[in-house]
């Protein structure tokens, strides 16, 4: 356990600009790494961390427990599938266990928005918090991963212009990418249909768009979100062919865009749905980029938070709220 | 039975004077064996009847019971409360209500007025036995499925009608279902950046537009219950002024606080109606003081430790309230001028006896009539403290906060159910 205050990373919206800087630049560190033939450093050894995963989600775990073991901290990996009222333990009883197990950061995946706030602010656990997506709220180190992937792309964020198309309305990533690039200087449009653009976007630090095409021409990055089908059933969008026809990312779409300009995606994609596949598979897409960066700058966050004496980023911790 | 000498108390915060209780009502003189109560500096206020508690009982005795809800009742200043009907069974029989309306009895620490259900299960889809509940010991007037709307509004058309062969009132928590599913704040700005999905203003307010309209229609008594937005207390003034027969309530924590509240994720601020804008407390307590919204109702809601330590999403709805609501309606409406003392006694005393049809209570403190009263120490601060709060639940969303005034005594037709700001055994 660190001596200094407790911190955690729960929203970028509590990252300073030279916080995230810092991490991006230490994640530049550990991506040479990756280029070596062992891959490992002893930096965390002897420290635990958890994965604690509430939501399914294969590669956002992957991720950080290989960022986690090149640190070679040790890793747990604990499911903890269903509602924990409705069935099973509560997240207070398993967040004691953790406690009691003697965990120095907990990546903590939830399916409800503020569940990483509440572990990490309810006075439970003395570990450190990591969200690593909560509900429709926040995904911290995919804003970071995308923000590392657009930097090495576009050889810097202040003033690159940069394009979120979607579902915003439910995206995490979504409000994780749109506070965190307003604080690195980059100028971001979000473009949805009106049905998936949040409600009190005017207040948002980016602008917005109904439409897309637009936009294109105007855009270095374009980020495509994930469409979840079950959208439609709601009356979000009539039908995926029209979705697919206004907001979706296809050959003549990008053709519209500058030369330099990429494509990305967070992932998994629906193809033939918001990205086309041969935008997927083209020169210009991030795809890959973006899942290799990602291990870099959990790495980078995890010892940031865990390795020295005293954490270097993040915020602190209210203290006992009652 | 206790006589008392009431001495310097400020009726409605008027000139002080004594009064004088002799076998449970208002006397003209002292009685000999009169205990004296020295009120000097406290309020008299007709004793405080809620028109919206949560008791729990049948069914849900870990989070209150009719007992320790009616003691925190006492301590709040209420000598009436109204019980909703969603316990476990409903109370949508007469055997349920008057099985409650005995419990508050045996209790003896305010009158506890059973509710009854609208629906049966208040499931939305049949009518309960309304009459049977009318016509049993616990003489039901207020039907309410609270907790859930009477959103088909062919059935709130005919429970509205069926209620007037006994003057019965239909009381309306108003909230559009389809407009709020899986809704968790009030949907805004804030909402949006949270990540939690929004309740909107518009689903309160088309359901409380169709009712006042239902109600003009068929000539019947709307209640409208825990009003919350703007919007609202534009509609209710609106029906008013056409004489539309229509009441309406809003809780202690829609006059006080805010959806800011929820930025914290602490699910002791998740309620329904959710928390709302400032622009909506300024509305609410505009509305409360020119007596477009009729009355101030708690929605006391106890729930369980477990239901509200937990990730917001799962957290039950609903606050504590009657320890605290006269302590924050002096904070909104009387230290902030919109309201005086007299005004006070109207919103939680006469017009919820008259919206109830309680005809012991809310009355003026006048000789001859029943001495049900409450004695309030206005100068009196107080830091409001979980664990010393009578309710058996500890979800206030108050907690830490300094309000101002105690309640020292509290009067059920004569005895003292609160005495020196302390519970009374009984």
């Amino acid at each position: 356990m660190s001596a200094g205050p407790r911190r955690h990373l729960l929203s970028t919206a509590d990252l300073s600009a030279e916080d995230a800087m810092l991490i991006l630049d230490t994640a530049a560190e550990f991506a040479r790494l990756a280029d070596r033939p062992i891959k490992k450093l002893p930096t965390l050894r002897g420290r635990t961390v958890v994965n604690l995963f509430y939501e399914d989600s294969t590669r956002t775990r992957i991720s950080f427990e290989t960022a986690a073991k090149r640190l070679s901290a040790d890793v747990i990996n604990f499911s903890a599938k269903g509602s924990s009222v409705s069935k099973g333990e509560s997240l207070k009883d398993t967040a004691l266990t953790l406690e009691a197990m003697g965990a120095d950061a907990v990546v903590v995946r939830h399916w409800a928005s503020g569940g990483a706030h509440r572990l990490a602010h309810a006075g439970w656990i003395r570990s450190a918090v990591v969200n690593a997506g909560d509900g429709t709220h926040e995904h911290p180190t995919q804003a970071l991963l995308d923000a590392y992937t657009l930097r090495a792309r576009l050889g810097g964020l202040e003033g690159r212009r940069v394009t979120v198309v979607g579902d915003v309305l439910h995206s995490r990533v979504a409000r994780s990418n749109v506070r965190l690039l307003a604080t690195l200087g980059a100028e971001v449009t979000l473009v949805a249909p009106p049905t998936l653009m949040p409600f009190g976007v005017e207040g948002w630090p980016c602008s917005s768009s109904y439409a897309l095409d637009p936009v294109l021409p105007k855009s270095d990055a374009v980020m495509m979100l994930r469409v979840q089908r079950e959208r439609m059933d709601q009356a979000f969008f009539p039908t995926e062919r029209e979705y697919s026809r206004r907001y979706g990312m296809h050959a003549d779409r990008m053709a519209q865009l500058p030369e330099h300009a990429v494509v990305m995606h967070p992932g998994p994609m629906n193809r033939g749905l918001e990205i086309s596949a041969e935008v997927a598979d083209s020169a210009r897409s991030t795809v890959t980029e973006q899942v290799a960066n990602g291990v870099s700058v959990r790495m980078a966050v995890l010892y940031l938070l865990l390795g020295g004496s005293e954490p270097a980023i993040g915020t602190e911790d209210e203290g006992e709220r009652r | 039975m206790t006589n008392w000498t009431i001495k310097g108390a400020s009726p409605l915060g008027g000139p002080a004077r004594d009064l004088y209780v002799r076998e449970g009502r208002i006397a003209e003189a002292p009685a000999p064996d009169a205990t004296v109560i020295d009120a000097a500096g406290l309020i008299a206020l007709p004793g405080l009847v809620d028109l919206h508690t949560h008791l729990r009982e049948p069914g849900r005795e870990d989070a209150e019971t009719v007992l320790s809800g009616s003691r925190a009742a006492a301590a709040g200043g209420f000598t009436a409360v109204h019980a909703m009907a969603n316990t476990d069974p409903v109370a949508d029989t007469a055997g349920v209500v008057e099985q409650v309306w005995r419990l508050g009895r045996e209790a003896g620490y305010c009158d506890v007025q059973p509710v009854g259900a609208v629906t049966v299960g208040i499931a939305g889809e049949r009518l309960a036995e309304l009459g049977a509940m009318a016509e049993s010991a616990a003489r039901v007037r207020i039907f309410s499925d609270d907790g859930h709307c009477v959103s088909d509004a062919a059935l709130m058309r005919r429970a509205l009608e069926y209620v007037k062969a006994f003057g019965g009132v239909v009381a309306q928590h108003a909230q559009e279902p389809r407009l709020t599913e899986g809704a968790q704040m009030n949907e805004g700005e804030l909402s949006d950046v949270l990540g939690l999905r929004g309740w909107p203003a518009v689903a309160e307010e088309a359901i409380i537009a169709r009712d006042v309209l239902l109600a003009a229609h068929t000539g019947s008594r709307l209640h409208v219950c825990h009003l919350s937005t703007a919007g609202s207390v534009e509609i209710v003034r609106w029906a008013k002024s056409k004489g539309y027969p229509v009441t309406a309530e809003v809780t202690p924590h829609h006059l006080l606080l805010t959806e800011d509240l929820v930025r914290g994720y602490d699910p002791v601020y998740k309620v329904n109606p959710p928390l709302r804008s400032k622009d909506d407390v300024e509305a609410v307590r505009a509305g409360l003081a020119d007596g477009a919204i009729d009355v101030v109702a708690t929605d006391h809601a106890p729930h369980p430790v477990e239901a509200k330590d937990c990730e917001w999403a799962v957290a039950a709805m609903g606050m504590l309230g009657l320890e605290t609501a006269l302590s924050v309606v002096q904070q909104t409406m009387v230290a902030t001028g919109l309201l005086d003392w007299a005004g006070v006694a109207d919103r939680m005393s006469v017009r919820a006896a008259r919206i109830g049809q309680l005809e012991e209570h809310g009355r003026p403190l006048e000789v001859g009539e029943p001495a049900n009263l409450t004695l309030l120490d206005p100068a009196a601060a107080r830091v409001i403290e979980p664990a010393s709060l009578h309710s058996r639940s500890r979800n206030t969303p108050f907690a830490g906060l300094e309000l101002p005034g105690a309640v020292h005594a509290t009067l059920l037709r004569g005895t003292a159910t609160v005495l020196d700001g302390k519970v009374v055994d009984r």
